[in-house]
């Protein structure tokens, strides 16, 4: 991959919903291996922005290009399937099935046997199950999730629940992994051990993240560029210490916070 | 291992079942059981299919359903067409019947997939009442006077039947594909944001639904002289949701016993015509109150002989919450 062409081109994205303008005007561009940060008082639009980046709502203006290839009006399945996976602000895990079938179904749609070979129990079956199995443990075992391995998703701790949602998520094999408050109702502790968490994949998966997050530390400290949304407008763009003194943002938004 | 293990479990339940219908079909070659007790094996069978294949479409994918009796109809009405007009043999008859209703699911379930919840369970109420409506006044299959069809149901026919549907819903839901399915059910956001089509997968239980409930219909149509619309009303769609609710939603096993008991309640019932429906009810009040999350939970019974490994996870339990 080129470090100077981008891997998402976002260009005069907005979305109206009826009559309300809930994101206008947006232009973003990631480059691979970045580590990028998007905050915004509540409200602002982010997880709106997420939301149309993975496909979930459909940008009513503007384009989305990730590696070159547009994805507006693609399913959000399609989108995932071209390289952008996602975790929620309110965890989202599968409860009822257990922590390795979660990665497993993320994995489905690299699954090489049919519809027809499982209901036949076909050789093909057989050996794609085992694949996966074996895959997911393996997966699980980076994440240090793997001794839960049988435990249904809904009964891990939360701090491991959101662990899981990330492994899950990069299960999926995306190229930009979009994390949405990821450390929202964590303690201090379990906030540090998620920016290690960011800072580890960050490295093994060779990806371009880029996270939502009302935690300033965390944010100053894991982002190397930071956007900055107030009322679903881009106010501004720059590294962390640039933000900080960004008397737009001080107004918008940290002001609240430094007085 | 584990895929060993399944295999083995696998062919233990096939043996097992096989014996069972060994053991009826000597007892009923025999003379050893009376005609009502086979009528009332077969009707179990017959539930069972439509409670395993309902359920595959509510438990596992989560999609509210409540028109499986038109399914039912179709399949019925399909395969009596096919041994009376066309006088063709049952197999083909069952075969035909089945793929149908299919096709009906697929043309029911393509558009009104899209609906959740409420919306959708009335959607395909609606749908049994449009396929009722439909045979009521089609003349070509005898309107509300019904259609003639020849008693052509016989245990080996259900019991082979009822293996294969149970077999194939299974075999469907211990895959990726029916993790596919079952993670619609729990998240469907998060189900379409890993790269689920979900409405590919949705459609798809919901055809395989319809099939068995299809092929049920023939076998349903075929275990009486004659089959009328007013059999597939919405009350009989309410049936089958009871056995895969009263099962508990998600477990197969809970689906199949809940049909057994409920098959064999109401037939015992039917000495007592006056206050069978109040019995009735109150057995499902009774159930619901003590067991709300339906008899099985979502377990299902396989677990039951694992225990051992069920200790495991208690253990592991533990070691989580001092991580906590």
């Amino acid at each position: 991959m080129e470090k100077d062409k981008p891997l998402l081109k976002v260009e005069n994205v907005g979305i109206r919903f009826g009559g309300l303008r809930a994101v206008s005007d947006v232009n973003i561009e990631l480059y691979p291996g970045e580590m990028a940060g998007l905050i915004g008082p509540n409200g602002a639009g982010k997880t709106t922005f997420f939301n149309m980046l993975t496909g979930v709502y459909v940008p009513t203006e503007g384009q989305i290009v990730l590696n070159g290839k547009k994805l507006n009006n693609l399913p959000p399945y399609k989108i995932t399937r071209n390289g952008i996976s996602r975790t929620f602000q309110n965890i989202r895990l599968f409860g009822e099935l257990s922590v390795i079938d979660n990665v497993k179904v993320a994995y489905h749609s690299q699954a090489k046997h049919t519809l027809f070979s499982s209901i036949l129990r076909l050789p093909p079956h057989f050996a794609g199950e085992h694949e996966m199995e074996e895959r997911a443990t393996e997966f699980l075992k980076i994440f240090s999730l793997d001794r839960f391995k049988n435990e249904k998703a809904k009964n891990l701790p939360y701090g491991q629940q959101r662990r899981l949602e990330i492994a899950r998520a990069l299960a999926a094999n995306p190229k930009l992994l979009l994390l949405d408050e990821p450390a929202a109702g964590m303690n201090p502790h379990e906030t540090r051990e998620l920016m290690n968490l960011i800072a580890f994949i960050r490295e093994r998966f060779d990806l371009t993240v880029l996270l939502i997050e009302h935690d300033m530390p965390l944010v100053m400290g894991v982002c190397e560029r930071i956007f900055v949304l107030d009322h679903g407008q881009l106010i501004a763009e720059g590294t962390p210490a640039e933000i900080k003194n960004n008397p737009k943002v001080i107004e918008a938004y940290l002001g609240e916070e430094v007085s | 291992m584990a895929i060993f293990k399944q295999a083995k479990f696998f062919w233990a339940s096939i043996v097992v079942s096989l014996v069972l219908f060994a053991v009826v079909q000597f007892l009923i070659t025999g003379g050893m059981l009376n005609l009502f007790y086979v009528n009332t094996l077969v009707f179990i069978a017959i539930n069972i299919i439509l409670a395993v294949s309902l359920h595959l479409i509510i438990g596992i994918t989560g999609q509210f359903s409540i028109g499986h009796a038109g399914f039912l109809a179709v399949g019925a009405y399909a395969s009596g067409i096919i041994t009376m007009k066309l006088e063709l043999p049952f197999v083909t008859a069952l075969i035909i019947g089945g793929l149908v209703a299919a096709l009906a699911g697929f043309i029911i379930g393509f558009p009104s997939l899209r609906l959740k919840g409420d919306y959708l369970a009335i959607a395909t109420l609606g749908f049994g009442e449009i396929v009722r409506i439909l045979f009521l006044n089609l003349d070509y299959v005898g309107g509300a006077s019904g259609m003639q069809v020849n008693h052509l149901t016989t245990w080996p026919w259900v019991f082979g039947c009822m293996l294969v549907a149970i077999l194939v819903i299974v075999n469907f839901t211990n895959s990726t594909h029916g993790r596919a399915c079952i993670s619609i059910r729990e998240d469907e956001t998060a189900a379409d944001a890993m790269g689920i089509n979900t409405t590919y997968y949705k459609v798809t239980a919901f055809v395989i639904g319809a099939f068995f409930a299809g092929v049920a219909g023939g076998l349903y149509a075929h275990n009486f002289y004659i089959i009328q619309p007013s059999n597939f009303g919405f009350l009989k769609s309410f049936d089958i949701l009871i056995f895969v609710v009263l099962g508990g939603l998600g477990s197969l096993s809970g689906s199949v016993i809940s049909a057994i008991l409920l098959t064999v309640i109401s037939t015992f019932l039917q000495d007592y015509p006056e206050t069978r429906m109040i019995i009735y009810s109150l057995v499902l009040i009774v159930v619901m109150l003590y067991r709300p999350q339906g008899l099985m939970g979502t377990k299902e019974i396989t677990s039951v002989f694992s225990r051992g490994q069920k200790l495991k996870g208690g253990k592991k339990d533990g070691k989580g919450q001092t991580v906590a």
